[in-house]
């Protein structure tokens, strides 16, 4: 008998407020995560991060070129997680800077081939698409696997239309479920551990 | 163990007094300090190597000639030389001339240079990166051994029959160190040829320099050069030192808040425990250049940042007072006490001659009779 390996899934929330709805919307999804892979018996271990806490060491990041101590903690989980759910509050008619900053930080091969669930918030529906055409573009030159349904919560959504919500975040939450489990568990690349043998490079 | 101080060579305006040095000044001001560092008791004079402003040191040789005609025990090396956008055929001819000039008190350390748009002005692209310091290196290395060179690459016109003139003084090639602060194939490539690897051991934290140099002194072990903590291993470093703590991170504190890089970025005391730089008294900053020691294994250059961010130049020259009545003399009593016997110094141009000439008659005893002898047993 094999055991299921464990699965890690980051949770990256921009929001900026506290509390948030857009850290609401992402404690949403990775419950409907948890519950769909509690519900399969793959065991999980779930990690939220909110960019808010990080804001001052990735502004550091950028202008210095190296993450902080804590700051590499939260890049290296994000880099070594089976799937990831990205959330962010809508400014300016895209997602906002600070969410933008983490992706910008972030090695532009840690995403490659991983699952992600994108979701975002906003003051009103007619931002919804702001999904489509920011976010997916974004996650999709950093060859991630977005899943089909990518969710967006306006105001409204956290009243009267909770319930449609609700089955929005359940469908999105299967969708990087079922991609998640037809993937085997992600090893570790380590290029100090494993460097390129210099005959390669000289005859690159 | 070898210490001495390294030159970015940046023309930044002293952010108290508002003031920017002139370049003229500048470069002066560079001389006046590799002069100081061997009247203090310093090994080793580096110069950077940048070809836009705010720097000046574009033509490092230049620069290491006139303070070689002007020293007589400093070693000369680079900070880096840009093994990537230079030509290696003038790198060959420049510091082979040096050399001589020298009387062998040179070495190099290659750097691939990480400002993109330098790339296009020599014709590169930056994209290109490591290739280009492998393919220009293993020219360069060709030029120094060979006499005559026919070559033939992917970056720069081929060779033919070509010998780069002058030869290296008594036939041996500087030494070369490699430096990067993040290629895991810089790191191969030193390992590979057995030469230097150098950290700058001052942007990043301490974690991830140590990744870089275990990778290098395995690979440097696995290419049969000696054992892992045999490598050459060189690192900087950044101080500023008062003699009470308190004065020099007052002192310093507005320099670092400006500074290129990384001013107006993460706090003094921030930088300061995340990366090796150390802003405090001299004893302070012995028992930080210890601790690399105790980080990286037994290492065999020591080199420090001192003339930057707009410092002015009494400060600079006050600094390398302290380093070399204070802090110097004690490193290295404690380094020597620490080293194991058989972890070899830093190649200097005598060491290598000397290595070369015992090669030499090795292979003059073993004729080729006692060498099919050997083949037969």
């Amino acid at each position: 008998m094999t055991s299921t390996p464990e699965r890690t899934i980051a949770v990256v929330t921009a929001g900026l407020t506290t509390p948030s709805s857009t850290r609401l919307l992402a404690d949403q999804l990775a419950a409907a995560v948890r519950d769909t892979l509690d519900g399969r018996g793959v065991p999980r271990r779930i990690v939220v991060v909110e960019l808010r806490d990080h804001a001052h060491d990735l502004t550091n990041n950028l202008l210095t070129g190296f993450p902080s101590e804590a700051l590499r903690e939260v890049l290296e989980t994000v880099v070594s997680a089976d799937a990831l759910i990205a959330v962010t509050p809508t400014f300016s008619a895209s997602y906002n800077g600070l969410f933008k900053m983490f992706f910008d930080v972030l090695d532009d091969k840690a995403l490659v081939g991983k699952p992600v669930l994108i979701a975002a918030t906003g003051g009103t529906e007619r931002h919804s698409l702001v999904l489509e055409y920011a976010m997916r573009p974004l996650f999709a030159y950093l060859q991630a696997v977005v899943v089909p349904t990518a969710v967006y919560a306006a105001s409204s959504d956290w009243g009267p239309h909770a319930n449609a919500l609700r089955t929005r975040v359940e469908r999105a939450a299967t969708e990087l479920v079922d991609l998640l489990t037809n993937q085997p568990a992600r090893a570790a690349v380590d290029p100090f551990e494993n460097p390129t043998p210099f005959e390669n490079l000289l005859n690159g | 163990m070898q210490f001495g101080i390294f030159s970015v060579s940046d023309v930044t305006q002293d952010p108290t007094t508002g003031h920017t040095v002139s370049e003229a000044e500048r470069i002066k001001a560079m001389v006046t300090i590799a002069l100081k560092a061997e009247e203090v008791g310093l090994d080793v004079f580096a110069s950077g190597e940048h070809h836009n402003p705010p720097f000046v040191a574009s033509s490092p040789t230049t620069m290491l000639g006139y303070i070689a005609a002007r020293t007589s025990k400093l070693i000369l090396s680079t900070s880096t030389t840009l093994i990537t956008t230079n030509d290696p055929v003038k790198i060959a001819e420049d510091y082979a001339m040096l050399q001589h000039l020298a009387d062998g008190r040179v070495d190099l350390m290659m750097g691939r240079g990480n400002t993109g748009p330098v790339y296009p002005w020599f014709g590169q692209d930056i994209r290109n990166g490591i290739q280009l310091a492998v393919e220009n290196y293993a020219l360069l290395r060709r030029l120094w051994r060979e006499d005559v060179v026919d070559w033939e690459g992917n970056f720069r016109t081929p060779l033919q029959g070509f010998t780069a003139t002058p030869r290296p003084l008594d036939g041996v090639p500087p030494f070369v160190w490699h430096g990067s602060i993040r290629s895991p194939e810089i790191a191969e490539q030193a390992a590979y040829y057995g030469d230097g690897f150098f950290h700058n051991n001052i942007f990043w934290p301490a974690s991830h320099t140590k990744q870089m140099i275990d990778l290098y002194r395995r690979r440097f072990e696995h290419y049969g050069h000696g054992a892992a903590d045999q490598a050459i291993v060189g690192l900087g470093g950044q101080v500023f030192m008062r003699k009470n703590s308190q004065d020099a991170v007052r002192e310093f504190r507005p320099y670092f808040d400006n500074a290129p890089v990384y001013g107006h970025g993460p706090s003094l005391e921030d930088f300061t425990r995340e990366t090796p730089l150390t802003v405090g008294s001299p004893q302070e900053v012995i028992e930080r250049t210890l601790g690399f020691r105790e980080q990286f294994g037994d290492y065999q250059r020591q080199l420090f940042l001192m003339d930057h961010a707009g410092l002015p130049l009494k400060t600079v020259l006050e600094q390398l007072d302290i380093l070399g009545e204070e802090v110097v003399p004690v490193l290295r009593k404690e380094f020597a006490a620490l080293k194991p016997a058989h972890v070899p110094d830093a190649p200097t141009h005598e060491s290598l001659k000397a290595a070369a000439e015992r090669a030499q008659s090795m292979e003059s005893l073993s004729t080729p009779e006692s060498v099919v002898e050997e083949v037969k047993r």
